[in-house]
């Protein structure tokens, strides 16, 4: 990003973003905000960083986007860099603030169109800018290839398959119940979910299908603040669903995925009345509802007994509305639950998102600071297991895990559900059958 | 003096209460007009159950959880904000002077719950004033227009106050708690004070952006 540092402001453009935005409800957001205070308490950056008053949500969006509609969109590289270090590296968008302010300002809206008007200067951390390029090429953030992605769904067909007679993981088929879409980072870095995932579904006998395409369901270019490429993001996916005719696009357990494809995506890509075109539901409300319906079965010998915490990612729980799923599901398959505090919707974010764990090791300290918050909750509970339906989530712990000695260990539902759950005799391998 | 006060109480009175009225009215008007074609995401997700409640809590003492963790200021913030609503809507004097003009006038309190009242709001103006001043979070957000506004409350409680009690010169004390009274009232729907009408509406879409899409309490 230093290179654009040199090149000059184009203001023209950020008074077209400013006035695109500049709707009822800005306006009234900078025009009310009385200045009280009340969302400082409820920020986890402010809460770790000695209650410095400049990590108040209503102080970053004063000093960032009401400052820019003050200045009608004139501002130089100095305050853009200044704004770069606010909206990227002191809010994750969690919306938590949102819960607390009197009049329910939307502060995270506010820094995202921040982060809309930097980035159309470039200002962008690069760790986002690279997966922008990647989405760009091939539609998702690693930069994999259609190629490369079936085969590694083929090679896990075949692998799981020894372990699950039966299973297969059917790519376009039409009119599948789900759709299962996907963060990239599985079948780059953990081709095992994807494994894990058929063997749920093989078990609750799910009619299923993964898709050549649009199988990408993460947006960090809506963190990016890069809305066309977040619209094109999710059209990929929603259009795929739309043609092989699916009822339901399934989201991986990653948060922001679903934000993106249930909540932000419709209107990102311009979709009339706010809805995405297929109903989009998230694993954690699938895997409850597999479990609820006896489609799945626990074995109670199996179940977790050491005791277990549950990670309320924000964007599956504040922002997603799946708090109560969560802890039902997590009821199935642990005997010692312990709750954080606080907790559900009311929940501090990991410190990983935003697209703060893409954003790699320039941000990486912000991130262990902001963390201690989530790391204190966690040792409170006295739990083993951190369960963490959340990529970044997920790896965000496992680094808080190492730099506080949580002594946890953090799983996702599929890797217990797998664990944990009865296979049904039809579905057992039979023996001797890898000798042939 | 006297040509001053008749205009104050006259044509100026009429000026101030049409700016307010007319003011926030146009102001509404304006957002809702902006919001049909900017803010569609208001109206995709409308629902009325969680935007009443989303309202609702925020309007009893204690009812959210940002309230609930903040006891003290949450006490001193409904006093201020009743007084400043109950005693210039239900003095006697003020509506004795609706009665006459009108020929309509509200239910009115005592001159002393008034005065008690007064107090009482004082007490929390200080108090706000005071916070505003100390919290670093809060300091570090307000501004000097702030601060002009949160005087322009409280002035024409010290002067009706003191003229009321005949403290001072009751002439000079009257007209300044007149003129600062319609400049508060000409004020407000030009300033985060029209708070006071778009606290129901930013309120309401909170409650359907969190409460309707989500089911998310938003208190």
């Amino acid at each position: 990003m230093n290179d654009v540092l040199e090149k000059p402001v184009d203001t023209h453009k950020i008074r077209e973003i400013l006035n695109a935005n500049d709707g009822a409800r800005i306006k009234t957001w900078l025009s009310i905000c009385s200045r009280c205070g009340l969302c400082a308490e409820s920020c986890f950056f402010y809460l770790t960083n000695n209650r410095d008053p400049r990590f108040s949500p209503a102080y970053k969006f004063k000093s960032t986007l009401a400052e820019m509609y003050r200045r009608k969109g004139n501002v130089d590289r100095d305050f853009l860099r200044k704004c770069y270090d606010i909206i990227w590296g002191e809010c994750t968008t969690c919306r938590r603030c949102s819960m607390y302010c009197p009049f329910g300002i939307d502060i995270a809206t506010m820094i995202s169109t921040a982060r809309t008007v930097c980035q159309s200067q470039g200002v962008v951390p690069d760790g986002l800018e690279r997966t922008s390029v990647n989405y760009r090429e091939t539609g998702n953030q690693m930069g994999m290839s259609t190629d490369d992605f079936l085969d590694t769904c083929s090679w896990m067909e075949e692998e799981t398959g020894e372990e699950l007679t039966g299973l297969t993981i059917p790519i376009d088929k039409k009119g599948a119940k789900y759709m299962y879409c996907l963060n990239a980072r599985e079948p780059m870095y953990y081709p095992q979910d994807i494994g894990m995932a058929a063997k749920i579904f093989t078990v609750a006998e799910e009619d299923w299908t993964m898709s050549s395409t649009g199988w990408e369901a993460t947006n960090l270019a809506m963190y990016a603040g890069d809305r066309a490429l977040a619209g094109q993001v999710v059209k990929n996916m929603y259009e795929k669903a739309v043609e092989l005719g699916v009822q339901n696009i399934a989201i991986t357990e990653c948060g922001h995925a679903f934000r993106s494809a249930a909540f932000e995506g419709p209107y990102f890509a311009g979709y009339a009345g706010g809805k995405p075109p297929v109903a989009v539901v998230h694993s954690v409300q699938l895997f409850y509802e597999y479990l609820r319906d006896g489609r799945i079965k626990i074995d109670p010998d199996k179940m977790l007994t050491e005791p277990v915490t549950y990670q309320d990612p924000c964007n599956v729980s504040r922002n997603g509305g799946l708090w109560e799923e969560g802890r039902k599901l997590t009821a199935f398959l642990a005997k010692d639950f312990r709750e954080m505090t606080p907790n559900r919707e009311h929940n501090h974010c990991c410190g990983g998102g935003g697209g703060f764990i893409p954003m790699g090791p320039e941000f990486k300290k912000r991130r262990m600071i902001s963390g201690r918050l989530k790391a204190d909750q966690i040792r409170a509970t006295g739990a083993k297991i951190v369960i963490a339906p959340c990529h970044n989530c997920y790896d965000q712990i496992n680094d808080l895990n190492k730099e506080y000695n949580l002594g946890v260990k953090v799983l996702s539902f599929k890797e217990i559900i797998c664990e944990t759950m009865i296979v049904p005799d039809k579905f057992k391998p039979v023996e001797g059958d890898d000798e042939e | 003096m006297d040509d001053l006060y008749a205009f104050l109480i006259g044509p100026a009175l009429w000026v101030a209460f049409i700016v307010f009225l007319g003011g926030l009215c146009l102001r509404v008007a304006f957002l809702y007009g902006l919001s049909k074609d900017r803010d569609k995401v208001i109206y995709n997700h409308a629902d009325m159950s969680w935007g009443v409640r989303s309202i609702f809590h925020w309007l009893i003492p204690w009812g959210s959880v940002s309230m609930r963790n903040q006891p003290v200021f949450t006490l001193m913030f409904f006093l201020f904000h009743i007084c400043l609503f109950a005693v210039p809507l239900f003095l006697l004097a003020h509506n004795m002077m609706w009665q006459e003009a009108f020929g309509i006038s509200l239910p009115s309190m005592s001159d002393g719950t008034a005065d008690i009242l007064t107090i009482v709001f004082l007490v929390s103006f200080v108090f706000l004033l005071a916070r505003r001043m100390v919290r670093p979070e809060v300091r570090i957000l307000t501004t000097a227009w702030d601060y002009t506004l949160l005087l322009l409350t409280g002035i024409p409680f010290v002067t009706g106050f003191l003229a009321y009690h005949q403290v001072g010169d009751y002439k000079t004390l009257l007209i300044l708690h007149i003129l600062f009274a319609e400049l508060l009232l000409i004020v407000i729907p030009f300033s985060k004070l029209a708070h006071i009408i778009l606290f129901f509406f930013s309120r309401a879409f909170i409650g359907f952006e969190f409460g309707g899409r989500r089911g998310a309490r938003t208190w």
